[in-house]
């Protein structure tokens, strides 16, 4: 059976799963984006203790594996009486990985803001908040947004790893399919050209679009 | 701590022990694939020859933009399909070498950028062949810049080397699964794979970041 | 394919030029930098190359060192043809081997010197008769250690680049460029990177080359005072031309042409 038509005859697995794909994929950039911004915040705060704590986040879930995170999410929480199903066992932990490096990536852009804006935003008298939010994050944001692309590269490829758990998605119908009917070739194959197709001509596309639309925004194009 | 059994956990240590060595082990072997594969994917992208830059740039290009877990299933399981049979750990160190290799290529390709073209020409003017002048003059020029994207891929390895679990690799990941359906427990297996994870991770990012500076420092790169 | 028949497959005679340009061009793209040109250097010559940027004076150089090819043309070194190569009774463009073979009759040393920042002075020296010519690592140390003795940093020779000063890292380019026994030599604008008062050092080592050593040798320069008192000629690139040439006396004492005053004039109030 040539690939054609193992597609025209799988595609509506193949297809469910691809939809299952991209919801983690857009719940867990949700997620994660927001626990990036909290966390690389947090780790540029002059408080110590709020520090230790994005610093010990983010280290924990740097410094493990996305698989291990994943399992201690979906098979030891339950058991402090935090039961999640796994859908979102799938997304959170995602999330939440991603989120720690794109914490580095955060605090790596606020950091790239020369310090004259800081000042320039103190001497016309904001606040704190008021300095980060209209000065600082926007021109912070141009900067990370490069490797923001390759993380959300990660992030789609992570998402593999919820099959691993049983949510359906592409990686886990693929598998079912190679099971039952063992064309490895075809079917794994497939699923590599849909994860290449999802990087490569939606996420990268989208990303490029992104950063050009923000420099424009910035008066940087 | 919650239901936390320590006299479980001292019983279970010495297995995850070994499971430790095989988790070392496949990360070091991978690593070891991925530095030299992926110093030849480098070059091949630097060569003369349009066509062939083209067809490795776009490999790496998939290799990157696809999971690893996808790619782990299907060189265990495609192989037999055509009558070759690899072992687990045969398919697994391929299917991470030859992913981490397209990193490292990246890695190596800015380390190779970054050497300026004076020292290309003084290689020409000593009159050096193609081979010499990357083994005398560029690569080792180019690694001390390489050195903390090749560190950051080593650790990277490492704690994807769980992936390996799923075609029955004898790993941490495998082993605690396995301890975990032989007792249903799973706190403690996977909590101390964690911490077994950390232990060895956040020292070794520091440890790389030591060495970088030694290989700076001694090839005279200030 | 180009008309290869006005180019002799080898030249020959007692008194052949060591370097011999014949109608070579190169351009970038519409931007024509060397226009047809023709220039002989005679064995043990020390010629002298001046103009404005963008002369394409220092183009000449680096495709003596075949850094760069040319568009058409041959380039002759030792009476064998170093751009090209002889094949079927014809000249052919010179593929890497034959290029390889020929490029040891050359050295040059650069502007930015080029030195190898991971090796120590002595093991820059080395490492192209090492590697390149294979000598043993005793004769090359030998040959290595009197060559820096001869440009006055045998006592830094266990110094990285990065310790050394820019007229001292010269002066090891030096030694290395003569550590691989070139007939011919170029210096490449080799005071321009340099501070004021460290270009004596490097343009003393040139002129004792040129006194003690019967090397052929080419140089680019910014320096007209050194190029007047040690070149047997000087000559004056423009637009991709010699404008003039001739013997130092003349060209700095009697130009003929309207552009060599106007240069010289211009740069003498520079200074």
């Amino acid at each position: 059976m040539n690939i054609f038509d193992f597609v025209a005859q799988y595609w509506p697995r193949l297809l469910a799963g691809t939809g299952m794909t991209v919801a983690q994929f857009f719940l867990a950039t949700l997620l994660g984006v927001t626990v990036a911004l909290i966390m690389g915040l947090m780790k540029l705060s002059p408080n110590k203790l709020v520090r230790a704590t994005a610093v010990t986040y983010i280290e924990i879930f740097r410094g493990t594996s996305l698989l291990i995170q994943l399992y201690w999410i979906f098979f030891v929480l339950p058991l402090f009486g935090v039961s999640i199903d796994k859908f979102t066992a799938g997304y959170v932990a995602v999330g939440m990985n991603i989120g720690a490096y794109g914490a580095e990536l955060v605090r790596g852009g606020i950091l790239s803001v020369p310090k004259g804006q800081w000042e320039a935003a103190l001497a016309i008298n904001m606040s704190p908040a008021q300095r980060m939010r209209r000065v600082i994050l926007p021109q912070a944001l141009v900067n990370m947004l490069p490797p923001w692309g390759n993380l959300m590269i990660e992030l789609l490829k992570g998402t593999a790893l919820v099959s691993l758990i049983s949510v359906a998605d592409l990686m886990f119908e693929t598998k079912q399919i190679n099971g039952s009917t063992f064309l490895s070739a075809q079917a794994f194959g497939a699923a590599l050209v849909i994860y290449y197709i999802l990087a490569r001509f939606m996420v990268t596309p989208f990303m490029r679009w992104l950063e050009a639309y923000m420099a424009r925004k910035m008066g940087r194009a | 701590m919650f239901d936390w059994k320590w006299e479980f956990a001292w019983e279970i240590l010495p297995r995850l022990f070994v499971a430790t060595g095989n988790t070392l082990l496949a990360a070091g072997a991978g690593y070891a694939i991925a530095l030299v594969l992926g110093l030849f994917l480098a070059i091949a992208q630097r060569s003369p020859s349009r066509a062939l830059t083209f067809v490795v740039r776009e490999l790496v290009e998939f290799i990157r933009s696809t999971p690893l877990l996808l790619q782990i299933f299907f060189i265990f399981y495609v192989g037999p399909q055509f009558g070759i049979r690899l072992s687990p750990w045969m398919s697994g160190m391929i299917a991470i070498g030859l992913h981490y290799a397209c990193y490292l290529s990246e890695v190596y390709r800015g380390g190779i950028d970054s050497v300026p073209k004076g020292q290309w020409e003084a290689a020409i003017a000593l009159n050096m062949t193609t081979v010499q002048k990357y083994r005398r003059v560029i690569i080792p020029q180019a690694i001390p810049s390489a050195l903390s994207g090749m560190g950051n891929y080593l650790v990277g390895i490492f704690k994807d080397t769980p992936m390996l679990s799923v075609i029955g690799v004898a790993e941490l990941i495998h082993t605690a699964n396995a301890i975990g359906s032989e007792h249903y427990r799973f706190l403690e297996p996977y909590t101390m794979v964690g911490i077994l994870f950390l232990a060895i991770s956040l020292p070794a990012a520091g440890l790389i970041r030591l060495v970088e500076g030694r290989v700076r420092r001694k090839m005279g790169l200030k | 394919m180009l008309d290869m028949s006005g180019f002799p497959l080898e030249l020959s005679g007692e008194n052949k030029p060591m370097v011999s340009f014949r109608k070579v061009r190169k351009s970038y793209g519409a931007l024509t930098v060397l226009d047809d040109l023709d220039l002989d250097i005679n064995a043990g010559e020390m010629v002298s190359i001046i103009g404005p940027s963008g002369s394409g004076k220092t183009t000449v150089l680096r495709m003596l060192m075949t850094l760069e090819q040319i568009n058409s043309g041959v380039i002759y070194v030792d009476g064998k043809p170093l751009t090209h190569m002889p094949k079927g009774g014809q000249l052919v463009p010179a593929n890497e081997r034959h290029l390889h073979s020929r490029r040891s009759d050359i050295g040059m040393c650069f502007q930015h010197f080029n030195l190898f920042p991971h090796m120590t002075a002595l093991e820059n020296c080395m490492e192209g008769p090492v590697q390149v010519l294979g000598l043993s690592k005793a004769e090359a140390r030998d040959r290595s250690e009197e060559l820096l003795e001869l440009v006055g940093m045998i006592a830094k020779k266990d110094q990285h680049p990065s310790r050394l000063s820019g007229g001292q890292q010269q002066r090891v380019a030096i030694a290395r460029a003569l550590a691989m026994r070139p007939k011919v030599m170029l210096f490449d604008e080799v005071t321009s990177a340099l501070d004021p008062e460290v270009i004596g050092e490097v343009t003393n080592v040139i002129r004792g080359l040129v006194s003690e050593h019967n090397l052929t040798m080419l140089m680019v320069t910014h320096q007209m005072g050194f190029a007047r008192d040690i070149s047997d000629r000087v000559c004056f690139f423009y637009g991709g031309k010699i404008e003039e040439q001739g013997p130092p006396s003349e060209l700095f004492g009697n130009p003929q042409r309207e552009r060599t005053q106007q240069f010289l004039s211009a740069v003498r109030e520079a200074v």
